[in-house]
């Protein structure tokens, strides 16, 4: 097995990983966002232990880049990578949302690793922004990445950020798009249309890559190429299945935010093992 | 003659704190001209970041900057710094107590020909109601040089809201801004008329008018949050009453941060601000000063209400 492979095949193993995580975070009973969390797994991987700078013991380090949780409902999927990453013990994961416990519903500075506070949506890409821009007013190298929800594509204030992101040429910024294709309330293509998303992107004055967000190769493939391109931010869209890697929650509008009976929480753990 | 402009003396001040510190960055969504972020942008254009017509966006980006260790002011008209963009200063910066700081100008009525979709009636009351906001009305061109200094100068997440219009100082020129102290301009024993803004002065004469019948004291409180319940008790409980005045509804700003603070004390109180509605257009900042009940007349009236009992 070649260097490459056998890094891809630790990636597939470490995003398996998380997303089992993900189901040992919710538990049995307890509201959570399966779908978005498995969706987004493999770019959240990539991320974390392919492509970021950073020191789990020293969480503001300043050479670290940037990790920004724009759909910040999935904040058990950061949790996760956080956690395997060593911020902080994965022993804490089942105790999300414990009240005064530092893991929080959604991302909130108490939490080592997180850098800005998200959920509501449309806000992380514009602090993603303010990163940047703050970044390459000191000549420092750091890199800002921040993953955006498709249904959060919504939000005015996504294209605000993406008109100013292009305007002020921030080439330090990647938006990684969770292209799933469903939103809360049901299909994105029947709730409110948002296609074509990458002439939009583009449009906006963006450097377009489109990949499969489950290809690990594709999805690191993407991330060295974003770094190389000058003058203007990378929008990687991935396309993504929601609740991928769990057979009853794949492509179902219902796993968007539910809690798990304990067969489903067994099955799901047992599919991902 | 000490300039007399809050926004005036707001940018020179920016100016000098932007020389100081090259942290500092002044941020505008295509109001400069009117904010005086345009001499930040003359004078030290690499700290000055036009973000266009995009408050919201503009709102998270100042939260970003500050991550990174910036010390951003975010500049807007007062309805559009507080109103638009709300969402984005309670969940991007309040909630993280990130250092941005936040300035709403032509506040009040201050911009009187724009009429009711420019003027903000409500900015105090929104901003105080977000924990970990610091709420800052300068009396006058004076204390807005200050105040701007300070919150350059200390951290954590604060909102300042400036008159458009220029009017006589009431405060001394180059004070330090006394941060949180209630401060008495005029002394009197009969009624205490808690202020802020362009009511520190109206008050004043108000005091002046009625200086024959009535001691009237005045204090300016110009730190609305945190507010220091043990002044405002203090300068409560020795008259026979008290009046707030502000150019601000009666509805959660000055008045209701005072009622607040004297919950369990027996003291009569009575309201100077716009009676919950929305303002409109005049030819003169006077005449809707004087159509939403903001003059001396008023603070007078209201004064002689409590004195008579």
């Amino acid at each position: 097995m070649n260097e490459n492979r056998k890094r891809i095949s630790e990636l597939e193993s470490k995003a398996k990983i998380l997303r089992q995580d993900v189901i040992k975070c919710i538990g049995v009973g307890v509201a959570g966002h399966v779908g978005g969390s498995c969706s987004a797994a493999d770019l959240v991987t990539a991320l974390y232990f392919y492509k970021m700078k950073y020191d789990p013991k020293n969480p503001h380090w300043e050479g670290r880049d940037y990790f920004l949780l724009s759909k910040g409902h999935v904040a058990i999927l950061q949790y996760a990578a956080l956690a395997e990453a060593g911020f902080f013990p994965v022993e804490d994961l089942p105790r999300c949302k414990e009240v005064g416990f530092h893991l929080q519903g959604h991302p909130h500075l108490s939490t080592p690793g997180i850098e800005v506070g998200t959920g509501s949506l449309g806000q992380g890409l514009s602090l993603g922004l303010g990163m940047a821009i703050g970044l390459k007013l000191d000549d420092k190298p750091n890199r800002v990445y921040v993953l955006v929800g498709d249904g959060e594509q919504n939000e005015g204030q996504i294209w605000e950020a993406a008109m100013a992101a292009a305007a002020k040429q921030m080439d330090n910024l990647c938006a990684i798009i969770d292209n799933n294709t469903l939103q809360a309330q049901g299909p994105i293509a029947e709730r409110l249309p948002s296609e074509p998303i990458a002439e939009k992107w583009k449009a906006f004055g963006w450097n377009v890559i489109e990949i499969d967000g489950h290809n690990m190769e594709e999805i690191i493939t993407a991330l060295d190429q974003a770094e190389t391109i000058k003058g203007k931010p990378t929008a990687i869209i991935a396309h993504t299945v929601k609740g991928k890697g769990i057979s009853f929650a794949e492509n179902v509008t219902g796993f968007h935010n539910r809690a798990l009976t304990q067969e489903e929480y067994d099955q799901a753990l047992a599919e991902l093992a | 003659m000490a300039e007399t402009n809050q926004r005036t003396v707001y940018g020179q001040t920016l100016v000098e704190l932007c020389r100081e510190n090259p942290n500092i960055l002044v941020l505008d969504a295509d109001l400069g001209g009117s904010t005086m972020g345009k001499m930040v942008e003359q004078a030290l254009p690499d700290q000055h970041i036009e973000m266009g017509i995009a408050e919201a966006n503009m709102a998270s980006v100042a939260g970003g900057l500050a991550q990174v260790g910036k010390i951003p002011f975010i500049n807007s008209f007062a309805v559009f710094a507080a109103g638009r963009a709300y969402d984005q200063i309670r969940q991007s910066i309040s909630i993280g107590k990130l250092n941005v700081k936040i300035v709403g100008s032509s506040a009040g009525c201050s911009d009187f020909g724009d009429g009711s979709t420019h003027q903000s009636i409500e900015d105090i009351a929104i901003m105080r109601a977000i924990p970990n906001m610091t709420v800052i009305v300068p009396a006058d061109a004076n204390e807005t040089a200050a105040a701007t200094r300070y919150m350059a100068e200390n951290k954590g997440t604060m909102y300042m809201r400036l008159n458009r219009n220029s009017y006589d100082n009431v405060t001394e020129e180059g004070t330090p801004f006394r941060f949180n102290e209630p401060a008495v301009v005029r002394e009197g024993s009969d009624v205490t008329v808690f202020a802020c803004g362009i009511m520190v002065g109206k008050a004043l004469e108000a005091a002046e008018q009625l200086a024959d019948r009535i001691s009237v004291r005045v204090v300016n409180v110009s730190t609305i949050k945190p507010l220091n319940a043990e002044k405002i008790k203090e300068y409560a409980k020795d008259v026979r009453g008290i009046v707030t005045a502000e150019e601000h509804s009666i509805v959660g700003g000055l008045g209701g941060a005072v009622a607040e603070c004297l919950r369990r004390e027996r003291i009569p109180m009575e309201f100077v601000g716009v009676n919950d509605r929305f303002g409109e257009s005049a030819h003169c900042y006077a005449d809707i000063l004087e159509r939403l009940g903001l003059t001396a007349a008023h603070i007078a009236e209201a004064v002689e209400s409590i004195y008579n009992g």
